[in-house]
């Protein structure tokens, strides 16, 4: 057998299944199953790449490997939800909320079913496997369907207070998370409830929202920036719809200045959200939208593209220090 | 004379084929579903009489006799299951969720009015006893597997029926379901296929030919039967004796031989009345057609 030599080589699945982070999501539906949940997993040829393949080994019985059909999955969850089950299912979020956008809104949403649907590599998290692997649109696209909730959380422990959380919730959700390499931001689980930022600095200067994979980068922005002496204020705006409209509408009298940042479109997501709410309320609030600017992201590996498009800590900081001069 | 709807009407039959008088009972029952589709249409003043006369048969022999239904409870967790890729036949399915009281009768009159739950498509949400929202076509086969999966993995022996159109074969996703339900073993799956020949736009052979269809749900995997979907008693036959074996390991699929239209002899024959409405004294000849049938 020709096999690699170099301790460097490695395979695909065995990079991912050492991937700690990855672990999150089946932790926590272990915990369910635990609990005596009708909790049923499942994923479309991806168990590596979101970390089910440990939910998998654990509970093979109630693992279902859909294959390389989307579409099928979903509406295969709807099925199974509409007979009593709970299912999650996960693949990645470009496939999910844009080639099974139609299963989703008629199976799932339209006919009001508890299926959770882990969106996962989003934004431009895969890099430079390219654009018919991001998704820079789902947020957009997910909060437009009516009866669907959507939350982005920012690591793992959050993930997993979100699935948590998300057992007994009567609605359908889309989840957005990302590689499962996320830095920490909560070194410890807290409970989550579905629809309420968490609140981690008031400012009067500016205030950050971020959802989901921003929320690290801006909040070690948002700490660079008070350090240096601005009075930034920051919201973990995990749950994307329904959005917290009482802590936009505080953060919008403390501070005269908003922004949103996001790994999407800066057009319909969070930044959108939060444009609907102000604009609603016609508070005299100036708002930055910072994210993907309507393009398709160029091709690098992931940190590049986050220092090239300023989503980094970095690059956030700059986008804000901007704003607090009043360079736009 | 057989009560419809009665409790566990699959169960302790000494012989698989319907007697004559539960033959009559499901013809008569086959009547009521076409005579009810053009009253209801006559509210919304356009409909699919097309698409439900071909199913005609198929939902008498589900809803009377095959299925293991409770009158009056449509939530009833043990239930067997029905859904529909062709959701638009809906119309000729409300009449029977009424006559098993699934439904308030009183609903069928507001049929498509504002604020109705019946629509053309049925809503699971808003009518007891609809199973499965649709609509869109392609999506029912799939949540029928999930259905058939839930329901082994939950130890229950429910069986799952999905009726599909043969216009729908041309979606992609029926055959993303074809392979999973067959790598799942999902033996309680029934699936139909009404092979009425025509969808909107023309004859399914013109437009996006599916044959041959037996030989592709084989090549699937799938246990095959076909059958005339306007013989009442042959399709019963065939149900009850699928609905009797629990064991079988290949989901199935029944191609069902049918003409759309079946019962009123210019819907047979003249294609474009997938959509259609007919004026009360059109309906009232077309009534009369149906009253007259024998099949």
């Amino acid at each position: 057998m020709n096999k690699p030599l170099s301790e460097k080589s490695w395979q695909y699945r065995q990079l991912n299944a050492v991937t700690p982070g990855l672990d999150a999501l089946s932790d926590a539906l272990i915990e369910l199953v635990a609990a005596g949940e009708p909790i049923v997993a499942g994923t479309a040829d991806l168990q590596y790449s979101n970390g089910l393949s440990k939910f998998h080994a654990q509970h093979p019985d109630r693992f279902v490997q859909f294959g390389i059909s989307e579409q099928n999955m979903v509406s295969s969850a709807a099925g199974m939800a509409a007979v009593g089950m709970k299912p999650y299912v996960a693949t990645f979020a470009s496939f999910l909320a844009l080639l099974c956008c139609e299963q989703i809104r008629m199976d799932v949403a339209y006919s009001k079913l508890p299926v959770r649907l882990i969106g996962h590599h989003a934004g431009i998290s895969l890099g430079f496997y390219g654009t018919s692997h991001h998704a820079t649109e789902d947020l957009a696209i997910m909060r437009s369907i009516a009866n669907l909730t959507v939350i982005a959380p920012a690591d793992g422990n959050q993930l997993m207070e979100v699935i948590k959380a998300s057992n007994d919730y009567p609605h359908p959700i889309y989840i957005r998370i990302q590689r499962g390499r996320d830095p920490e931001v909560y070194a410890q689980r807290q409970p989550f409830t579905i629809g309420k930022a968490i609140s981690h600095h008031t400012g009067t200067d500016l205030t950050i929202i971020a959802t989901g994979s921003t929320v690290h980068p801006a909040l070690e922005a948002t700490r660079a920036l008070r350090a240096a002496g601005a009075s930034v204020g920051f919201l973990d705006m995990a749950t994307v719809k329904p959005i917290d409209r009482n802590a936009i509408l505080e953060a919008a009298a403390q501070s005269p200045q908003i922004l949103t940042v996001e790994e999407h479109n800066v057009l319909g997501g969070l930044g959108g959200a939060v444009a609907e709410v102000l604009a609603g309320e016609g508070l005299p609030v100036k708002l930055t939208r910072h994210g993907i600017y309507d393009e398709y992201s160029l091709i690098a590996p992931p940190t590049h593209l986050y220092a090239h498009y300023e989503l980094d800590a970095k690059g956030i900081e700059k986008r804000a220090t901007r704003l607090l001069e009043g360079r736009a | 004379m057989t009560q419809p709807g009665k409790i566990e009407t699959t169960s302790g039959r000494n012989s698989l084929r319907p007697t004559d008088e539960e033959i009559a009972f499901l013809k008569d029952r086959a009547k009521f579903c076409r005579l009810e589709t053009i009253r209801l249409i006559e509210i919304a003043k356009v409909g699919h009489y097309t698409s439900v006369f071909s199913a005609a048969e198929l939902f008498s022999a589900l809803y009377y006799d095959a299925m293991r239904l409770r009158r009056g409870e449509p939530t009833w967790q043990d239930r067997d299951r029905f859904m529909m890729g062709k959701g638009h036949a809906a119309v000729g399915l409300f009449p029977i969720l009424a006559d098993l009281d699934f439904i308030d009768r009183d609903l069928l009159d507001g049929y498509t009015r504002l604020g109705s739950p019946l629509g053309d498509h049925p809503d699971m949400t808003k009518v007891p006893g609809i199973d499965f929202s649709s609509g869109s076509i392609g999506h029912a086969l799939s949540a029928g597997c999930g259905m058939a999966l839930a329901g082994r993995m939950m130890d229950k022996d429910f069986f799952t029926f999905v009726m599909i159109g043969d216009g729908e074969l041309q979606e992609g996703q029926v055959w993303e379901a074809a392979l999973f339900g067959a790598h799942n073993k999902l033996g309680r799956l029934i699936g139909i296929i009404d092979r009425n020949g025509y969808q909107l736009d023309g004859s399914v052979d013109d437009i996006i030919g599916v044959e041959p269809i037996v030989e592709k749900w084989q090549a699937f995997g799938w246990e095959t039967h076909v059958v005339d979907g306007h013989d009442v008693a042959a399709v019963a036959t065939l149900l009850r004796s699928l609905r009797a074996d629990g064991a079988r390991t290949r989901p199935v699929m029944i191609v069902a031989q049918t003409v759309k239209g079946k019962g009123v002899s210019y819907m047979e024959t003249e294609p474009g009345w997938h959509l259609g409405y007919l004026d009360p004294s059109d309906a009232a000849r077309a009534v009369a057609e149906i009253e007259a049938m024998e099949i």
